[in-house]
Order: C-alpha cells, then sequence, then structure tokens
C-alpha cells in the first residue's frame, strides 16, 4: 500500500512542475462534464414534467373512452358502462380563470378511478375524505401555489365568482392543473351530468361489447406508451443532446491534448520506476487510479457548472416547450440523484477515454528504451494516411444512413458521421495545404513558416478539428435560424393576414358580437372560421374551414398549388393540405383523399400544399361553409376581422369591454405576431447559448493546445534566435502561424456548415417537424463568424505569443546547455 | 577580431551567488583557431554565450571588429548572430522541419548572404550531396554536425563559435568532423572558438586557452 502511496506521490509529482498542463486537464474535463450534464439536466427536467403530466387523469398512458362527436357525453353513460362491467372512472375537463391566470380544470372520481392510473390512485387516495367530503379540495402542483400568491387551505374565487375549495398541495401533478371532485367540476364549468372522458382500467371478468352498451356515442382510443409530449418534443431534446454530445467531444479534445503531453513527457519517469522495481500491474493500477481521482475531483467542479448552466437556460427551456407545445415546465431544477452519479460517471468515462492511447502506451511500455529519435515525419504520414481512412469510412456511413435512413435519430446520424468524418480528414487537408504553400515559399523564412506549420500539425490538429467541428455547427445552425426566422416571418404574414382575431364563448356569444360588428363602420369584413377533427386514412387531422375572401386568397402561404384551387375549394371538392399531411401520406396536388365526417366520408381533391411550420398536427383547409355543412356540431366561434388601419386598437378595447373578452381570446394580428416571434427567439436562444458555448470550449481547446505545445517548441524555436531572428520576429511569426492554420480550418468549416444547415434543414426538420425550410445562404452572417473565428484564434494565441516574446534570453540558452 | 576585456558575469540563484567569470580577456585574430578548455561548470559555455551576445555580461566589454556587443540591442544581438557569426552547439539543433538542403541555406538566406557557389562547394565538401532531400531525424550524429557546421558558414560569417561541437560523436567521428570545420575556417578565413573537454582535440588548433576559477590561463 505504502509503495502505491509513494508511486502516486512521484506521478503526482509531475503535476505540481506543470501546474498548467494539469489545469488544462482540469478545464477540458469540467468543460465537458459541464455541457453534457446540464443539457442532460434540462432533459431530466423537461421528461419528468412530461411523465407527471402523462399521469394525470387520462393522460396518453390510460385507455380511455371519449364521444364520437362532441367535447362531452351524458353522465348517464358512465353508470351504464359500469353497470355492465366496464372498469370506467369519468373525467370532466375544462379552463377555469383564477387570479387572471387560465387554469386546466379536471374534475375526478376517486373511488372508481383504476389502480393503474400512473400517480392518480396516489393522489386521488391522500386525503380521499376531506376530496370527497363538502367543501371538497382543489389538488394543485407545488408551483401552482406560488403562482397563485395563496397557501394550502386557502379557497380562490374563480372569475365567474365560483369559489373553488380549499387548496391542498400535491407534488405529483404538473403546473397550471387544478383537480376538483367530478361534481365540483360540473358545477364550476356549468356542466351538469356531463363528463368529457371514461379512463378505462383493466378489464376484470366478462364485460359487454361497447356498442351494445353506448351505441355509437362513443369510442375507444388504446393508451400509448410513449406520451404525446415525449413524441412532439422529441425532437427539441435530441437537438440539446447533440449539442451536448458536440461540447462533451470537444471537451475531450483538450483532455485528450493535455494527457498525451503529459504521458509524453513522464515516459522517462515511467521507466525510471519500472527499472527501480515497480511491477507493471502496480504502476498502471496507480496511473489508472490517478486519472480516476482527477476526473473526479473535474467531475464534482462540472456537475456544479452543469447545474448553473441549467438553471440559467431552463426558463427559456420551459417557456419554449410550453410555447412550442404547450409542455408544461416548472421554472426551477429539481434534480434526482441518477443525475449526480451519471455526470461523475460520464467525467470518468471521458477521462479514460480521452487517456486510453497514452494509458496504453504506459501499459506496453518496455523498461530499456531504445533511444531513437521520433521520425515524426514518418510517423505524422502514417497517422494522416489512418486518419483518412477512417474519415472515408465515416463518409461512407453517413451516405449509408442518408440513403438507408428513415427516422429522426438517422437524420442526426447523418449530421454526426459527416461531421465527424470532416473533423478525421481536416489533418490531410490542412497537410496539403501547407505543403503546398512550403512548395511556393521563396524565402528562407516562409520556406520554414509553411514546414513548421506541417510539423506543428500533430500537435494541434485536435484543437483544430474541435474548432472544426464547433464552427461549422454555428455555421449550420445560424444559417437555419436565420433561415427559419426569415421564412417564419413571411409564413406569419400569409397565415396572420386578418387585422384581429377572436373566439368567442360560444355560438350565441359569436352571432351576438357579429351583430355588434356590423354596426362598426371600420371593420371592413367579418370572416368566420372554425376547426374539426377528423381522420384522414385513419390517421388524425386538424380540419381548418378558411372564409372564401380575398384576405386568405392573396395571403395563404401556399407552396404548390393547382390553377383554379380556390374555386374548388369554394364549391367543396377540393382542399389545401399542410406540408406535414403531404409528406406523411405522400399526397401532391391532383390526388384525392377521403375525410371521415360524421356524415361519412367526404370525398376531397387535394388541390394545393401550404406551409404550417411549428404545428405539430396534420392540418387540411376547407371553405369554412362547407366545413360547417359537413361537420355540423362544429362551433362557429372563430371570427377574423379586416379593420381600417389605425383604428384597430380602440376596436380591440371596445370589443373586450362590451363582451368581457380577454387577452386569451381577442388578439389583433401585431400582437398575435409578436408573442409568436417572442416564442420563436426563446427557442433559438437555448441554442444560441449552446452555441456559444461549444464555440468558447473550442477556443479554450486551441488556447490550451498552443499553450501545452509552447514549452515542447522551445528546443525548435531557440535555434533560430541563436541564428538571428529577433523573439519578437518569431512571435510574430507563431502569430501567423497559428492564425494561418486557424483560418484555413475557418475557411473549411464554412462548406461544411452549409452542409449542416442543409442537413438541418432537408434531413433533420423534415424528419423531426415533417416540413422543409427553402435553403438560403447569407453571406455577411459567414463573414462575421470567419471574424469570430479568427478573433477566437487571435485571443488564444495572444497568451503563448506574448509569453514567446517576453521569454528570457536566459530560458531560451538553455537549450543549447549540454546538462539539458 | 574578437576582444574581450575584464569580462564578468555572476549567476544568482536563491541565496547564492556563483561568480563564473572573473574578468576574462580574450582576443583572436581573423583566421585563428582558439580552444577554449576547463572544468565542468567552469564557465566556457557562459563565455561563449557571452561572446556570441546569447546572453548579458555584468561587466567589461565584446568587440567584434571593433563594435561593442553589449553596447547592442536585443535586435542589434540579434543582427549580429544573423549576418557576422556562425554557431555549432553540441546538440546539434538543426531544424527539423526543413530537409538537409533547407538547413543548410537557412542561416545565409534569412542573413541575405545567399551564394550558390558556395552552397555548392559546401555540400560537396561537407559529404551531403546524396543527403539533401533528407530530414534531420534521418541523418547519422556525424552527419548532422556536418551539417550543423555548413549551415554555420554557409553565410561566410566573422567569427564561428562552437560549443561542444564533438561532445555526442565517437572519436574518428569527432576527428573527422573536426578537421573538416578547420578546412572550412581556414577557407573562410573566420576566426575560430571551440569549446572542448578533450585535450587532445584542443591540442590541434592554433591556441589552447583554459578557463580556471573565472579567469583564462
Amino acid at each position: 500500500m505504502s509503495r502505491a502511496v509513494w508511486i502516486l506521490a512521484v506521478l503526482l509529482s509531475h503535476w505540481r512542475r506543470h501546474p498548467m498542463q494539469l489545469a488544462t486537464l482540469l478545464i477540458g474535463l469540467i468543460s465537458a462534464t459541464a455541457l453534457w450534464s446540464g443539457v442532460q439536466a434540462l432533459n431530466q427536467q423537461a421528461r419528468a414534467s412530461y411523465d407527471r403530466a402523462a399521469a394525470i387523469f387520462g393522460g396518453t398512458r390510460t385507455p380511455m373512452l371519449v364521444a364520437q362527436s362532441g367535447a362531452t357525453f351524458p353522465q348517464a353513460l358512465f353508470v351504464k358502462l359500469r353497470r355492465a362491467g366496464w372498469p370506467v372512472s369519468p373525467v370532466l375537463e375544462g379552463r377555469v380563470q383564477v387570479g387572471g391566470h387560465s387554469y386546466r380544470l379536471l374534475g375526478i372520481e376517486p373511488v372508481t378511478l383504476p389502480a393503474e392510473v400512473g400517480d392518480a390512485p396516489t393522489i386521488g387516495r391522500a386525503s380521499l375524505q376531506a376530496f370527497m367530503t363538502p367543501p371538497g379540495r382543489t389538488l394543485v402542483a407545488p408551483e401552482t401555489l406560488g403562482e397563485l400568491q395563496l397557501a394550502e387551505g386557502a379557497a380562490p374565487l374563480a372569475s365567474n365568482g365560483t369559489s373553488l375549495p380549499p387548496l391542498a398541495a400535491q407534488a405529483e401533478l404538473v403546473p397550471d392543473v387544478l383537480v376538483v371532485d367530478i361534481g365540483i367540476a360540473q358545477k364550476l364549468l356549468n356542466k351538469p351530468d356531463q363528463i368529457s372522458r371514461l379512463l378505462v382500467g383493466k378489464s376484470r371478468g366478462l364485460q359487454e361489447t361497447l356498442e351494445s352498451v353506448a351505441g355509437d356515442t362513443l369510442r375507444l382510443v388504446e393508451a400509448d406508451a410513449e406520451t404525446d409530449l415525449d413524441r412532439l418534443t422529441d425532437s427539441f431534446h435530441l437537438n440539446l443532446t447533440a449539442f451536448g454530445l458536440l461540447s462533451f467531444f470537444v471537451g475531450l479534445f483538450i483532455v485528450n491534448s493535455a494527457i498525451g503531453l503529459a504521458y509524453e513527457q513522464r515516459l522517462p519517469m515511467l521507466r525510471t520506476l519500472r527499472a527501480c522495481g515497480v511491477s507493471a500491474r502496480l504502476m498502471n493500477g496507480v496511473l489508472v487510479f490517478e486519472l480516476v481521482s482527477l476526473a473526479l475531483v473535474a467531475g464534482v467542479i462540472g456537475l456544479a457548472c452543469g447545474y448553473f448552466i441549467a438553471a440559467q437556460l431552463l426558463p427559456d427551456v420551459a417557456a419554449s416547450l410550453r410555447g412550442l407545445y404547450g409542455a408544461p415546465i416548472p421554472g426551477e431544477l429539481s434534480l434526482k440523484p441518477e443525475w449526480w452519479i451519471a455526470g461523475l460517471a460520464i467525467s470518468v468515462a471521458g477521462a479514460l477515454i480521452a487517456a486510453a492511447t497514452s494509458l496504453a502506451k504506459a501499459i506496453r511500455l518496455p523498461v530499456l528504451a531504445v533511444a531513437q529519435p521520433q521520425a515524426w515525419r514518418r510517423a505524422q504520414r502514417r497517422w494522416l494516411l489512418l486518419q483518412s481512412g477512417a474519415s472515408l469510412v465515416t463518409f461512407a456511413v453517413a451516405a449509408w444512413l442518408l440513403w438507408a435512413g428513415q427516422s429522426l435519430i438517422a437524420g442526426f446520424g447523418v449530421l454526426a458521421a459527416l461531421l465527424f468524418g470532416a473533423a478525421l480528414i481536416l489533418p490531410a487537408l490542412l497537410e496539403i495545404l501547407l505543403s503546398l504553400g512550403e512548395r511556393a515559399a521563396r524565402s528562407a523564412l516562409a520556406n520554414w513558416f509553411w514546414a513548421d506549420s506541417r510539423q506543428q500539425l500533430s500537435g494541434l490538429s485536435l484543437a483544430l478539428m474541435a474548432l472544426l467541428l464547433a464552427l461549422s455547427v454555428n455555421v449550420g445552425v445560424a444559417t437555419m435560424v436565420e433561415t427559419f426566422s426569415r421564412t417564419f416571418l413571411s409564413w406569419l404574414d400569409g397565415r396572420l393576414a386578418a387585422d384581429v382575431y377572436l373566439s368567442a364563448i360560444d355560438d350565441a356569444q359569436a352571432d351576438a358580437i357579429k351583430t355588434w360588428l356590423r354596426g362598426r363602420r371600420e371593420v371592413t369584413a367579418v370572416l368566420a372560421g372554425g376547426r374539426a377533427e377528423a381522420q384522414v386514412d385513419g390517421g388524425p387531422v386538424e380540419v381548418l374551414g378558411l372564409p372564401d375572401d380575398a384576405t386568405y386568397r392573396d395571403h395563404w402561404p401556399l407552396l404548390q398549388s393547382d390553377s383554379g384551387g380556390w374555386q374548388g375549394l369554394q364549391r367543396g371538392e377540393s382542399c389545401f393540405i399542410s406540408e406535414q399531411l403531404s409528406r406523411r401520406m405522400h399526397l401532391s396536388p391532383g390526388d384525392r383523399i377521403a375525410l371521415s365526417t360524421p356524415g361519412g366520408d367526404w370525398p376531397l381533391q387535394v388541390a394545393g400544399i401550404y406551409a404550417d411550420y411549428g404545428n405539430p398536427k396534420s392540418q387540411l383547409a376547407v371553405n369554412a361553409a362547407a366545413l360547417f355543412q359537413h361537420f355540423p356540431g362544429t362551433p362557429q366561434t372563430r371570427l377574423a376581422l379586416r379593420v381600417e388601419p389605425g383604428k384597430i386598437p380602440a376596436l380591440v378595447t371596445a370589443l373586450s369591454e362590451q363582451f368581457g373578452l380577454d387577452g386569451r381570446n381577442l388578439l389583433d394580428q401585431a400582437a398575435l405576431k409578436a408573442e409568436s416571434t417572442r416564442i420563436f427567439n426563446r427557442t433559438f436562444a437555448v441554442t444560441a447559448a449552446l452555441n456559444a458555448f461549444t464555440l468558447a470550449v473550442a477556443g479554450v481547446a486551441l488556447l490550451t493546445s498552443l499553450l501545452t505545445l509552447a514549452n515542447s517548441r522551445l528546443p525548435q524555436l531557440a535555434p533560430l534566435w541563436a541564428i538571428g531572428i529577433t523573439r519578437r520576429q518569431l512571435a510574430a511569426v507563431e502569430l501567423t502561424k497559428t492564425l494561418s492554420v486557424a483560418l484555413i480550418t475557418a475557411l473549411l468549416a464554412l462548406p461544411l456548415g452549409l452542409l449542416v444547415a442543409w442537413c438541418l434543414i432537408a434531413i433533420v426538420n423534415v424528419k423531426a417537424f415533417g416540413w422543409r425550410l427553402p435553403f438560403h445562404v447569407f453571406p455577411l452572417q459567414l463573414v462575421k463568424l470567419l471574424g469570430v473565428a479568427v478573433a477566437a484564434s487571435l485571443l488564444a494565441s495572444l497568451l503563448p505569443v506574448a509569453r514567446l516574446a517576453r521569454m528570457q534570453p536566459a530560458d531560451l540558452v538553455k537549450v543549447f546547455a549540454d546538462e539539458r | 577580431m574578437l576582444s574581450v576585456r575584464n569580462l564578468t558575469k555572476t549567476y544568482r540563484t536563491a541565496g547564492e551567488e556563483i561568480a563564473v567569470l572573473r574578468g576574462v580577456d580574450l582576443d583572436i585574430a581573423a583566421g585563428e583557431r582558439v580552444a577554449l578548455t576547463g572544468e565542468s561548470g567552469s564557465g566556457k559555455s557562459t563565455l561563449l554565450h557571452l561572446v556570441a551576445g546569447l546572453d548579458a555580461a555584468d561587466g567589461g566589454e565584446i568587440r567584434l571588429d571593433g563594435a561593442a556587443i553589449s553596447a547592442l540591442s536585443d535586435a542589434g544581438r540579434a543582427a549580429l548572430r544573423r549576418d557576422r557569426l556562425g554557431l555549432v552547439f553540441q546538440q546539434f539543433n538543426l531544424i527539423p522541419s526543413l530537409s538537409v538542403e533547407d538547413n543548410l541555406a537557412f542561416q545565409a538566406r534569412i542573413a541575405g548572404k545567399h551564394d550558390a557557389a558556395w552552397h555548392g562547394e559546401l555540400v560537396e565538401r561537407l559529404g551531403l550531396g546524396a543527403l539533401l532531400k533528407r530530414y534531420p531525424e534521418q541523418l547519422s550524429g556525424g552527419q548532422q554536425q556536418r551539417l550543423a557546421i555548413g549551415r554555420a558558414l554557409a553565410a561566410k560569417p566573422m567569427l564561428l563559435l562552437a560549443d561542444e561541437p564533438t561532445g555526442n560523436l565517437d572519436e574518428d567521428t569527432a576527428d573527422g568532423v573536426l578537421a573538416l570545420a578547420c578546412d572550412l575556417v581556414a577557407r573562410t578565413g573566420c576566426g575560430f572558438l571551440m569549446v572542448t573537454h578533450s585535450a587532445r582535440l584542443a591540442g590541434t588548433l592554433d591556441r589552447q586557452v583554459t578557463l580556471h576559477a573565472g579567469r583564462l590561463t
């Protein structure tokens, strides 16, 4: 034991003499762990929220019976089904306004709740007596209590003046949900004897068929292993994970270069230890122990940094998920112990991966090493050939995935293989360019400049690969976001062509509003639309009713259409379909579909395809009048208004005062666009932050590589100084050299980045969302990123170059001392 | 040509001062070959480094062809080494990224004194003709040192300074390398100051000076 401690002390003495190397190693591990665990924290938090949402009575993990048409059905059906042996439990759902916020109200019947409804029984049985007996209880998530600024036991008032039962916190619930007894919910929502759905428990004994009990009033919706939110947000989380993984590998590049150098410098020490009688097994054991200990220290710091990063990004992530998918995510991080354990494990695994080659070298170390000068040129050629071969294999994998892959994972696989292959082939490309420069050089110093750059390549290549990856991902994502931004804004102009949008509470109110609007001269058109849920070829679709008006004809964001498409719509014979539906069902203009309606199939010809960015559902648009005709129960509550310019705010205020409409059901176009743009910007704020982190880590990788190289390069620079090149000149040459290779790398990153953007737009987005953006290149943005890359390289080079410029002659003279 | 007067140099380490040179006087004429000997740690390399302008003296004066080296700035000393001095080290200190041919011509080129005829003669006399496309790592020790001497003399310096140039070579190779160096020195007419431990090799030069207790004898 004491022998191992002594060996460890000897090994650790290296770090005492080379603190910069130790700092580099720790910085690499900390960056890798922090970014990876930060992203994992965000994903874990979001997924935990989805699970909580799914566990709420009637989430997609429970089979349920819903009405064939309409939102609710009579409670009598519940009684009939129970008597017929169906293990069903009723739920009524609606929305109530409390304290200026809108909440989802769920009314449940705890006695009949099926045991397998996730966490539901726990919630129901927690205070069954108090829940069911007057005044009852309103179960809420702790976050909702905070939002309402009320304590447990308080009985808040709903906006219609009705008092809710006293509040009770339930940790298992998601925010924005209020759970009460179904009787109370029926009163609050003014839906006596009505229910929204029946949760179905596991079958017990014989039961009659659904049709024999309920006729065709109800239909069974099977449980889904994956929640809707899981599925919808997959791409978002995959995107975060991809960034985390990229940053992790960029961090490992730093670790690899630091460990590689440290082990190279310690080889003589290791040989001496072996010569002194230390067994190979003991020495290797201590080496691994040392590495794991350092990784654990870095892991703890990395986890703390990861927690901080996640806490900083969570508000934006929560806003994005809420805005894009309606997913409720609490604003505070609560992490499971697994996250901490996984973070430490990833740090240790990362250190072992990064040190694998160095450890293998140390393990195979012969006691008596033949003193042979390293034939760097031969070794470099072999290494370049191997790497280029691996790169070609990786490109082949990318091509195969592109050809054969169908899933989103395959899309990201193409991206990963492309980036990895490009990183692997980078040193070979640089070698070719530098040798061309060497051939073209005319002066001795220029010749040395190029030749020495080639020699430095092996030491700098990992940092340059990191820079290439970070830059190309930055270019790719920035191009995609900019494309998205421009397309999204022009699409919003098309979709939100009317000036004011309102949604009445019911048809009666909608009629009253229409009558009132007829007296308003500033209103030039009242366009009544509607939405219905239906099926095409067994798949769910949202059916949008468009009024026949120039507002839509002139602006609707059609990607492709038949001539006379709008006339076909007006006759109720044609429809426009969203791009998502077109891709999902491989439909093109001219194809025919059958839309299932309460009155039977409605045959429609596809007259056009329109962009429907950001909508996770498939959608088709038909004429509004035809929609109301085929879906008689559809509420005619959605109105779009054309208003004279400058008179919109006054009209909105008047409507609000006259009909008690608020921001949820009355919006002017400008506010809607502003809200949509705000959600869009917050969504990409997270991406931008991760982008910046990755670039910063690549900058650190370059800095640490240059710092470690600076020490080992002294024997190569000192003779030049002795020959008569001043330290300042040497520093200038070194700076130019680093900037040159960084610039070449950045220039190579631009086409790669555009390829990444194309992959994101043409593969990943299509697979994730079902729509494709037009591909644009933004030259100014590319120039800006090129500038950022050069600036990052300049910053990374400044410290080692300044050290060289200020180096004392005594330090350089040491190179020539025999005792060296 | 080289005149060193009352040169002093003291190294200061933690709590200790070591006076390595305590008033060294030395003159070398053009074409003269001088061996500098002395015990390990006597200050031979220090004296050579001071003459080369690689280090600064605490006191005294060094003049090369009348110009005071100690008065020169860092850039001035660099120019002096580039244009008027040739340096050869025990470790060869060749540039690993350049071929033999480029290494040989390197100093002459940066000094703007490249002479193709002289370069060709050096290649021939150093026996490097078949090795020009190779790299330093592919040469033997003797070949590397011959190349280092060639690089130092390619710019036809005024003074060639060599610090244990044969310390890494076997006796026969050392003799061959030194003979070649002396031959080329005679051909260029420059002065030659060589630090060596070998009394035998020192005896082959025109004059031998020994550094002892900080002074030349």
